[in-house]
């Protein structure tokens, strides 16, 4: 404890009377244009697929066509076809899962990110272990920039947190890249409109 | 209006054309310009290599020449941004006022002058080379990195010269590599930044390199010579003068 | 300062022996910075944004005493241990601590430039551990026993086929394979591996929280997530600076990062690490290493505002024609080169004089750090703490006698034309560094003092 107190002694010298003020956050504006539009064209930049439906059926349709009846498909999204999870499993039995199907709350326009938090995860690791990862997203709630989904997520609570853009990506070699470095090596968004 | 000229050490020294151009362009203008005759340098050699506190005596000597005078040109941005930013002296009102009514040539001409144009003619292709102190530091044109709308007080000028072909550039305002005591300091670096300069220049058919500092140009001149190049460099006051 | 043989000049000397890879270096990182212009120019509000984060930094700067008792507050409710370390040393023992009371050998660890600038992995090896950096770039560095070169790019400096041939070395890849995608799948297969075996993972922290105590990670790959999330064990470790006030904060700089660094809109994960996973324990390490003492030097303490971005780097044309390990710092470019002086002055002297200070680097740095500014500062500094050589000191001196008295400077030039004379007799080469690989002026018949004083002084003008 003996650095903390050294350490925050340091700190305690007012460095200046009139600390800078923080800035309004709220006087960022929304992007321009229709953010559905917007997300799907930020999100295929970024090497995500993306894929409109009007039916949780169609996704299902969608799945079962990509995946051969082996695949091991892990589905948190009670509407969508695939095994759920067991609670307090061995996040390391997930190794050989080929795809999983998450829930997030809302996607961002501007990036082509998803907020999806720890309690609509099943493990925390899913997201990241899966080989494959698809999204189910509400038109309806997909928002324009980063400020509105801070705003939007607020004082909630949640563990564990994260915006998905996309697949699991790297440029390390050369600057040429590459779609699946440690995580899923595809990302689709189902994009849900209802 | 009395205007001082501030002519940098080294045009001074190694381009006494450039001075002459800046002093004829002004006179055509109908400023009235004086050279003080006693002026040496701005002091920037010693401070940009760590002896600002070495640069007292150049520094009197410097608001000795140039008080009393409703502006200071010179032709050069790196000077001017130096003498701007900071120039300090033992009669330290007599410093404000310079560094208020220093201003670089071409800045000069487009904001006090309101120069709309010139009866210059050059007959030439010429690539712009925006040196950094200029353009980032008095902010003589837009800056590549920052969003924001495009204008250049340097182009505008060109523009106004009959015959002038300004081409483009890929790299529009990397630097030089001149730098000062860089160029010797970092040898290697600065040979290879200004090898690339100027081949930006050559690949794009400029047959001159112009540019608001002469120590830039003396850099990328050396390189282009070494080269046995073709092409020129040429202070943007001489162009500005040139009635060819 | 005596003269160091390995300083940047001499580096980047070397580097430059190799023009086609200077060139293939210099359009890489170019390449990245267009990317970056073109990320930027897609938000109207891209000035305003970087004002912003410049803003919410600098009241952190002014307030973090208070920032980081509010976040050791929350992370602590949130079942997190937090440590402090007062210096690099601590940082290393506390996490080797941690390791060891979990009796492991084998831990994983994802991007950190804090632990870096520690020397953590040095440090843990020493003490029998096995740490595998899991960032792809920072594998390969790793695995070549470097360094890495650029700070969100650590192996810039690698080309393909030599990537290729590392890992056909170390992970048995057939020989003369270089295809990126390959060795890139091949890495997966190596590390994956390690993330199933690993019960520690190391990540470092690119913001925290003070308002909930959780700490953002940012990762393309996904690295720092699967060692968290398959580890019984996560240690953060974080420099002081870290803080940002409010949650509402991250959409500032989650906006500019990205942006910044790769012209990404944004990273492919932005994780936010709250509370550990149930059965986890979770460490946050807070270090100092000098930051409290830079908090106090004005023109120096905004530096910390940086939020390691590599922006700077890319844009910089000495870094992008001499290479990151021209700095000899874990952090290289111009942002090393204010850092890296403020941790041992006499080391890194150099590296403030490694910069022509054309200013591209504030312009394009999202926090708005007015680095070329520093970089003069620093020399400044530098000088007057006698980290200079004689020899420069003595020409320097010189040259402030003559240009302070207008009659020697008259003379002087007229004879000699000094300023050549001078400014190369500034670094000590017997050869003339001008004249190497560049002509010298033509010396004109006469000074523009001379010719003025012939032609308008007879024409009856007085000065
Ligand atoms: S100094 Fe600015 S540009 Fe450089 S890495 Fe830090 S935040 Fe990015």
């Amino acid at each position: 404890m003996e650095s903390r107190a050294k350490i925050l002694q340091a700190l305690s010298k007012k460095f200046t009377d009139h600390p800078a003020p923080l800035p309004d956050v709220k006087a960022f504006p929304p992007t321009a244009g229709d953010p559905v539009d917007k997300f799907e064209f930020i999100l295929r930049g970024i090497g995500g697929r993306t894929v409109r439906v009007s039916s949780y059926t169609e996704i299902d349709e969608y799945i079962a066509k990509e995946y051969t009846s082996g695949a091991r498909i892990i589905s948190l999204v009670k509407e969508v076809a695939g095994s759920a999870i067991t609670p307090d499993i061995d996040p390391h039995t997930f190794e050989n899962v080929d795809l999983v199907v998450l829930q997030p709350h809302f996607g961002v326009a501007e990036n082509g990110a998803a907020w999806i938090t720890s309690d609509r995860m099943g493990d925390r690791a899913l997201p990241f272990i899966s080989q494959h990862i698809a999204l189910v997203i509400t038109t309806d709630s997909i928002l324009h920039t980063m400020h509105e989904a801070y705003e939007q997520i607020g004082n909630a609570d949640h563990p564990f947190g994260t915006f998905i853009a996309g697949p699991s990506k790297t440029a390390d070699i050369e600057q040429s890249l590459v779609l699946g470095a440690h995580g899923p090596k595809s990302m689709t968004v189902f994009l849900l409109s209802r | 209006m009395k205007v001082a000229l501030f002519v940098p050490c080294y045009v001074d020294q190694f381009y006494p054309q450039v001075a002459i151009a800046t002093l004829e362009l002004l006179e055509k203008l109908g400023v009235d310009v004086t050279y003080p005759e006693s002026q040496t340098c701005c002091g920037q050699p010693m401070a940009n290599s760590g002896f600002e506190h070495l640069t007292h005596g150049c520094n009197d000597n410097f608001v000795n020449n140039f008080s009393g005078y409703d502006y200071i040109v010179c032709p050069s941005g790196s000077c001017t941004l130096h003498v701007k930013d900071h120039l300090h002296a033992t009669n330290e009102t007599a410093a404000a006022g310079i560094r208020k009514r220093v201003y670089e040539l071409t800045e000069f001409l487009t904001d006090v002058l309101k120069v709309e144009n010139l009866t210059s003619h050059f007959q030439h292709k010429v690539g712009l080379h925006q040196s950094c102190h200029g353009q980032r530091g008095l902010k003589i044109s837009q800056m590549s990195e920052l969003v924001s709308a495009p204008f250049s007080k340097t182009e505008k000028l060109l523009h106004m010269v009959k015959g002038l072909e300004l081409i483009k550039l890929s790299r529009t305002d990397e630097c030089c590599g001149f730098g000062g005591t860089f160029c010797v300091a970092e040898e290697a670096v600065s040979v290879k930044m200004g090898i690339d300069r100027v081949a930006d220049h050559v690949t794009h058919g400029a047959n001159y390199i112009t540019g608001n500092d002469m120590s830039c140009l003396m850099h990328l001149e050396g390189i282009l010579r070494r080269q046995q190049s073709p092409v020129k460099v040429i202070h943007i006051a001489e162009i500005l003068n040139a009635a060819e | 300062m005596e003269q160091k043989i390995q300083d940047h000049a001499i580096l980047a000397d070397k580097f430059n022996k190799d023009i086609p890879r200077v060139d293939w270096h210099d359009k890489t990182l170019w390449f990245i910075r267009e990317k970056r212009d073109k990320a930027a120019w897609q938000i109207a509000e891209w000035e305003e944004l970087r004002e912003a984060a410049s803003q919410v930094k600098n009241n952190v700067l002014d307030n973090l005493h208070d920032y980081l008792l509010e976040f050791e507050k929350q992370a602590q409710q949130n079942g997190v241990t937090v440590h402090w370390a007062a210096n690099a040393e601590e940082h290393n023992r506390i996490v080797h601590a941690i390791i060891k009371e979990h009796g492991v050998t084998d831990i994983v660890k994802s991007k950190s430039m804090l632990t870096e600038e520690c020397h953590l992995n040095e440090y843990l090896q020493q003490q029998g551990i096995t740490v595998v950096d899991t960032d792809l770039g920072e594998r390969i560095v790793q695995l070549a026993g470097e360094p890495p070169s650029h700070i969100v790019l650590p192996c810039i400096h690698w080309k393909k086929e030599e990537i290729g041939e590392l890992f056909h070395q170390h992970l048995g890849t057939p020989k003369g394979n270089a295809d990126p995608q390959f060795l890139t799948a091949a890495a997966r297969e190596h590390l994956r591996q390690r993330f199933m075996t690993s019960r520690v993972a190391i990540t470092g922290v690119n913001f925290a929280v003070a308002e909930t105590g959780e700490v953002v990670v940012c990762t393309n790959e996904g690295n720092a997530d699967l060692g968290v999330q398959l580890a019984e064990v996560h240690i953060a470790c974080m420099g002081i600076e870290k803080i940002i006030p409010q949650r509402k904060h991250l959409g500032i700089f989650l906006r500019l990062l990205a942006r910044s660094a790769t012209g990404q809109p944004v990273t492919t994960y932005s994780s936010h690490f709250r509370k550990p996973r149930p059965g986890q324990t979770m460490h946050i390490v807070l270090v100092d290493n000098g930051r409290s003492e830079r908090l106090q030097q004005e023109s120096f303490r905004n530096a910390l505002k940086c939020i390691r971005c590599g922006a700077c780097m890319n844009t910089c044309p000495v870094y992008r024609r001499s290479g990151g390990h021209s700095y000899h710092y874990a952090i290289a470019g111009p942002i090393g080169s204010i850092l890296a002086p403020g941790l041992d002055m006499k080391k890194h002297a150099d590296l403030p004089f490694a910069s022509t200070l054309c200013g591209s680097c504030s312009n394009v740095c999202p926090v708005k750090i007015n680095i070329h500014e520093q970089l003069y500062e620093w020399r400044q500094v530098l000088v007057k703490s006698g980290h200079v050589s004689p020899v420069k000191k003595a020409g320097i001196s010189g040259m402030a006698a003559v240009l302070s008295r207008p009659g020697i400077y008259k003379v002087s030039g007229a004879v000699g034309r000094w300023f050549m004379k001078y400014i190369p007799a500034l670094v000590n080469n017997k050869l003339n560094p001008w004249y190497k690989q560049r002509e010298m002026p033509a010396v004109p018949k006469q000074s523009f003092n001379e010719w003025y004083r012939q032609n308008r002084k007879q024409n009856g003008k007085q000065s």
